[in-house]
């Protein structure tokens, strides 16, 4: 049997001057999957992805990534995982790919290796005329593929997206769903939050859905999908909503 | 993380530190070289003559390393205080090496080697501008330059604590301004202390970077107004106490993680 790329168990989270963010989070991702993890703003989507990234720390419960504890070997569990966080983090003062070359540089790899691959990853990622360009010039949609490819530049095997295609129109969003599928026909792991869940729909394999720090669904696609209630589908009164969304919209609203 | 990856790692944060000095040198290198050049120009030309000699040598080459000195540190505490500060809170681009494997111990050293640069060719220049002005001995150059390095250490240290703990950009700029600047001016940069009344000499005993100055000072003159090796041993203490300061920092995860 494969490692699982992501195991969570019991993760609760209460921030220092906040809320209780997770109230116990138990999820797994299994290797090679699409998985996504869907919920309103401020479910606690943002705080999971930190704490298995390393910039939030836990207040309980345990993580491992490819059957590794991120607690144990944090240094081992962070080599395996590219993260395209929620918002533009990059030095905008600097060019894309001396952010590339930078970012490879602290997982230690060395310059002469990461120049090319950075020039590859831009490419692939249609930024190739934009190697040179100052960041914050850039636009939007250029600005999220660029997070995405600082993500691959040390060929992680687990691709953490939190919602990478906010903002970005719809053209865009197609091809970078097209991208995102070819890299896990490579291999990779991908585990992505999004607001659009006809984009959850397309690519998912596993989907969890979380409200106020609760997973209120987990499991395969069609699992899911099966949840759906016809009869108080809105469908009809001429509502075209997918059917993900009237579930999602049915486990996140009645409990407030 | 092996350690030929650290390396790389720290080579990284260090390179990116340096280019970013380079490229924004107006704002990095350039100040201090311009109100060097005035201060020499007024206490060389238009002061130096009245005040005479200072301590049996021209009151210019008095005043050369204390001005080195006050370049020195502003320029070691801002460089590592505001780089560290703008990533963490600005661009938040300090995530960027957080989900890395690279240890705290290593993101600290790149800053506060960044800091470290800085501060030494920032030091470099001003001295190097001086030559217009005067032709300064250097009596004991290893003293010199022990304390030229050591001291962009100790300040490239104290301004990571500053950037560490600064909220917002008022936190970069008070401790500098009201802090900083004081115990610099008033440690001596100016004046030797026995031109103090006995009550404010023993009151600047107590100022470290008095201590710091001094010791620099007689790198150059080969004289001072406290023994060179207790300069030494100040500036030794205050390295240790910093670096204490930021072990600690290291082992609590540098206050990034929330
Ligand atoms: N740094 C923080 N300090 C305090 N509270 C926070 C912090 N980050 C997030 N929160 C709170 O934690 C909850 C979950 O936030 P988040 O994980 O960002 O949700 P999501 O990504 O699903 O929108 C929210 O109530 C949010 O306000
Ligand atoms: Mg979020």
């Amino acid at each position: 049997m494969a490692q699982d790329a992501l195991l969570i168990t019991d993760l609760k989270k209460k921030y220092a001057d906040g809320p209780e963010a997770l109230k116990g989070v138990s999820l797994t991702v299994p290797a090679g999957d699409f998985f996504a993890l869907l919920g309103p703003n401020g479910a606690g989507k943002t705080t999971i992805i930190g704490i298995v990234t390393g910039l939030v720390t836990k207040t309980s419960g345990t993580v491992s990534v490819f059957g590794i504890d991120t607690d144990e070997e944090p240094e081992r569990t962070r080599s395996m995982i590219g993260l395209c966080g929620q918002e533009i983090n990059f030095d905008p003062f600097m060019k894309p790919r001396d952010i590339l070359v930078n970012q490879a540089g602290y997982y230690g790899i060395q310059r002469r290796i990461a120049i090319p691959r950075a020039e590859k990853l831009l490419n692939d990622l249609g930024l190739g005329d934009k190697f040179d360009q100052i960041g914050f010039k850039l636009s939007g949609g250029m600005k999220r593929r660029l997070m995405i490819a600082r993500a691959l530049i040390h060929e992680p095997k687990f691709l953490v997206l939190d919602e990478p295609t906010a903002g970005v129109d719809v053209e865009l969003r197609r091809s970078m769903w097209e991208y995102l599928t070819t890299l896990t026909k490579g291999g990779i792991t991908i585990l992505l939050t999004t607001h659009y869940l006809e984009e959850a729909e397309r690519l998912a394999k596993h989907v969890a859905i979380i409200n106020k720090g609760e997973i209120v669904a987990n499991g395969t696609m069609e699992e899911i999908l099966a949840l759906h209630d016809p009869s108080t589908s809105l469908g009809a009164g001429g509502y075209s909503g997918g059917k993900l969304e009237e579930i999602f919209i049915k486990l996140t609203s009645n409990n407030s | 993380m092996s350690f030929d990856k650290q390396l790389v790692a720290l080579y990284t944060i260090l390179r990116k530190g340096v280019v970013r000095i380079l490229r924004i040198w107006p704002q990095t290198l350039l100040p201090s070289i311009v109100t060097s050049v005035l201060y020499f120009a007024v206490f060389g030309n238009i002061l130096g003559s009245r005040i005479g000699n200072f301590n049996g040598v021209p009151y210019i080459l008095f005043v050369v390393p204390g001005l080195v000195m006050l370049a020195v540190i502003t320029n070691a505490y801002m460089d590592v205080a505001t780089t560290f500060f703008v990533s963490k809170f600005f661009s938040r681009n300090i995530d960027e090496i957080l989900v890395s494997p690279t240890p705290s111990l290593i993101i600290i050293s790149g800053y506060i080697l960044s800091g470290v640069v800085r501060g030494t060719a920032v030091g470099i220049l001003v001295l190097l501008v001086s030559l217009f002005f005067a032709l300064p001995s250097i009596a004991h150059p290893l003293v010199a330059i022990l304390f030229l390095i050591l001291s962009s250490l100790v300040f490239a240290l104290a301004g990571l604590i500053n950037g560490i703990y600064a909220k917002n950009f008022d936190g970069i700029s008070i401790v500098p301004t009201f802090v900083l600047t004081p115990f610099v001016y008033l440690g001596g940069v100016f004046y030797s202390i026995k031109s103090l009344p006995p009550s404010w000499q023993t009151v600047s005993l107590f100022n470290p970077i008095f201590y710091i100055i001094n010791g620099f000072r007689y790198g150059f003159l080969g004289t001072s107004d406290v023994s060179p090796l207790t300069c030494v041993a100040v500036l030794l203490g205050l390295m240790l106490v910093l670096l204490g300061a930021n072990w600690y920092f290291i082992r609590t995860g540098l206050g990034l993680r929330q």
